[in-house]
């Protein structure tokens, strides 16, 4: 089978033919930071007197301020005030505060297939689901792609996975995510390409595979790209995306075996309980543990479709916990409003906050207090990450992190999401 | 290059949340980090502060597993870590040590060390030494590529004579 990282990379780069283990140099289409690794790679560029280089390659510069949106303290709002000033002066595309999380604005019609990557953000990954190569660097790093135009990869070796099938009721893309960390463990994609192929592909839209592709960096991954297929072109239509015939030979063949197989009939509802997201359990084994806040956003699962999972089990409903929810974009949130679905969520007794990270980065918008649980539909829970380290964060679907607020416990959701189907 | 630290053992998976708590990375100095590096994991916070300088942190699978961010590699730095010698790391982590001149040795030698002891590198020849128990351990030596950017004292170094060739 074909890698499509190597594919790409190879494209990217002045070697015909890159294989695993290679250390290449290769051409950055995207380079993009954030308000805490951008404020560091503006210090290394003025540090270093590059800043006056930045802007001269054809590489585009994203800025985004998510993780502090809007800023929570003076060292915040003036780390954005130097960004905002840097923007301008070198021509960086800026998204500034309450616009979004970086990972959802840059595939609102940014991104496109083919395209190699990188992003101060290691979750920068999450573009996979768009058939490109892209992967999470440091500040340095990035500081360094802006002046040059170029960076060096390690060659990754694929790790090609099949799909089959289609998920059961109350089972979404997020509960494969957490199968596959569960088979991996926190190693087992260690500086690999995870590839995605099967006819069980056509089951997955680009919300789930952005979910999917988001969370495989967890296992140590490199990139997660699934192939370019109507799927993915329908996304980038709805985002004025000029559709370019090339894009239809980053595909994967759906014969082969590959490395491993998943039918999606066989997931259940699962869940990361702390301290890291690659210990997953089923939900059932959890049933009953006291929650005290609920989040629904982030990176992984604060699009649109995940909204709408959340509202049809909150109407008409009044929620046990606190209910934090937070859209991926400025986008989704004015959907949110167009289509009734925040009235919903506030009716329900939901707080809706700022697009952006929210508490899923832990520095501010509804960190826990010593001892209290979280269920969220973001990606991290190591201890500390959004609370005190007696605070525990559970991962999972938006169907799981709903049912929690409905129940006040970790619940098993298919019973309730059968009788919403029902009504 | 020739290195050498006191042994502080820390385990599997350590995370850069871990390392050092998003809570604190609004600001990027190092006195700041060095302040509050592994405070949610004040055993080993504890270690670190009452080992002899320079600290060599010996580790097992997967050190810097998590966020992308930067800030890590400067704390343990300014923590007076010299270098990390881990079965496995994560990637991004190892990329920003290696750009901020932080020696990461892929190798197993956590059964050979204990707590305290006295560890030497030379990172050319892809040697480890352990002289409490007269001991020599070989590791592949890295790549050309990456040692010249440890040699020069990471990327910035990089870039800065990039800055300084090019007119304006």
């Amino acid at each position: 089978m074909e890698s499509l990282a190597l594919k790409i990379l190879s494209k990217h780069s002045e070697e015909e033919n890159v294989e695993p283990g290679d250390i290449v140099y290769a051409k950055v289409d995207k380079v993009m930071v954030n308000d805490v690794t951008g404020a560091l790679a503006l210090k290394i560029l003025s540090e270093t007197g590059a800043e006056k280089l930045v802007g001269k390659r054809r590489t585009e510069t994203y800025v985004v301020f998510d993780h502090y949106s809007p800023a929570h303290n003076w060292d915040a709002a003036n780390a954005h005030a130097k960004l905002r000033l840097f923007s301008r002066k070198y021509g960086c595309k800026l998204f500034d505060v309450g616009y979004g999380i970086a990972h959802q604005l840059l595939v609102e019609g940014m991104v496109k297939p083919g395209e190699l990557i990188v992003g101060a953000d290691s979750h920068t990954i999450t573009y996979g689901a768009l058939a490109s190569f892209s992967t999470g660097i440091g500040s340095s790093e990035a500081a360094y792609v802006m002046v040059t135009g170029e960076l060096w990869f390690k060659a990754p070796e694929p790790l090609f996975v099949k799909i089959t099938g289609n998920f059961g009721i109350g089972v979404a893309a997020k509960d494969l995510a957490l199968h596959l960390l569960k088979e991996f463990g926190s190693e087992g994609a260690l500086y690999r390409s995870v590839e995605f192929f099967g006819e069980g592909l056509r089951n997955l839209d680009v919300n789930d595979r952005l979910t999917v592709s988001n969370m495989m960096v967890e296992a140590g991954a490199k990139t997660a790209i699934f192939p370019y297929d109507s799927e993915t072109e329908s996304w980038l239509r709805k985002y004025n995306v000029n559709v370019r015939d090339e894009w239809k030979e980053l595909k994967i063949e759906a014969k082969g075996k590959g490395d491993m197989s998943i039918d999606l009939a066989t997931i259940e509802p699962l869940i990361s309980a702390p301290p890291k997201p690659t210990n997953v359990k089923h939900v059932g084994d959890l049933e009953g543990t006291p929650v005290d806040q609920v989040f629904v956003g982030s990176c992984t699962n604060g699009r649109f479709k995940d909204m709408v999972a959340l509202a049809r089990i909150v109407k008409g409903k009044r929620i046990k916990t606190r209910l934090i929810v937070i859209p991926a974009s400025i986008n989704i949130l004015k959907r949110m409003i167009n289509e009734g679905i925040l009235n919903i969520l506030v009716e329900a007794g939901a707080m809706v906050g700022v697009p952006g990270c929210g508490p899923c980065f832990g520095a501010h918008m509804g960190v826990l207090g010593g001892g209290e649980v979280m269920v969220s539909t973001a990606n991290r829970n190591f201890p500390g990450r959004a609370g005190p380290p007696s605070a525990k964060v559970y991962l999972a679907s938006p169907y799981t992190a709903a049912v929690a607020a409905i129940t006040g416990q970790i619940t098993d959701p298919r019973p309730y999401i059968r009788e919403v189907l029902r009504e | 290059m020739k290195l050498e630290g006191y042994v502080v053992l820390v385990g599997d998976s350590i995370d850069t949340d871990t390392i050092i708590p998003a809570r604190y990375l609004h600001r990027s100095d190092p006195e700041w980090l060095a302040q509050h590096v592994f405070e949610d994991a004040p055993e080993i916070r504890e270690k670190i502060s009452k080992s002899l300088k320079p600290v060599a942190i010996i580790a097992g699978k997967g050190f810097g597993y998590g966020s992308s961010r930067e800030h890590a590699v400067l704390a343990l730095k300014a923590a007076s870590v010299s270098f990390i010698i881990a079965e496995s790391f994560h990637r991004i982590f190892y990329r920003n040590a290696i750009n901020n001149g932080l020696v990461v040795i892929e190798a197993n030698i956590r059964n050979y060390v204990e707590e305290g002891d006295l560890v030497k590198v030379n990172l050319k020849e892809g040697i480890i030494v352990i002289p409490r128990i007269n001991e020599t351990i070989r590791f592949k030596p890295l790549p050309k590529k990456l040692l010249e950017i440890l040699e020069i004292g990471g990327l910035k170094q990089f870039l800065k004579k990039i800055a300084s060739s090019e007119p304006r």
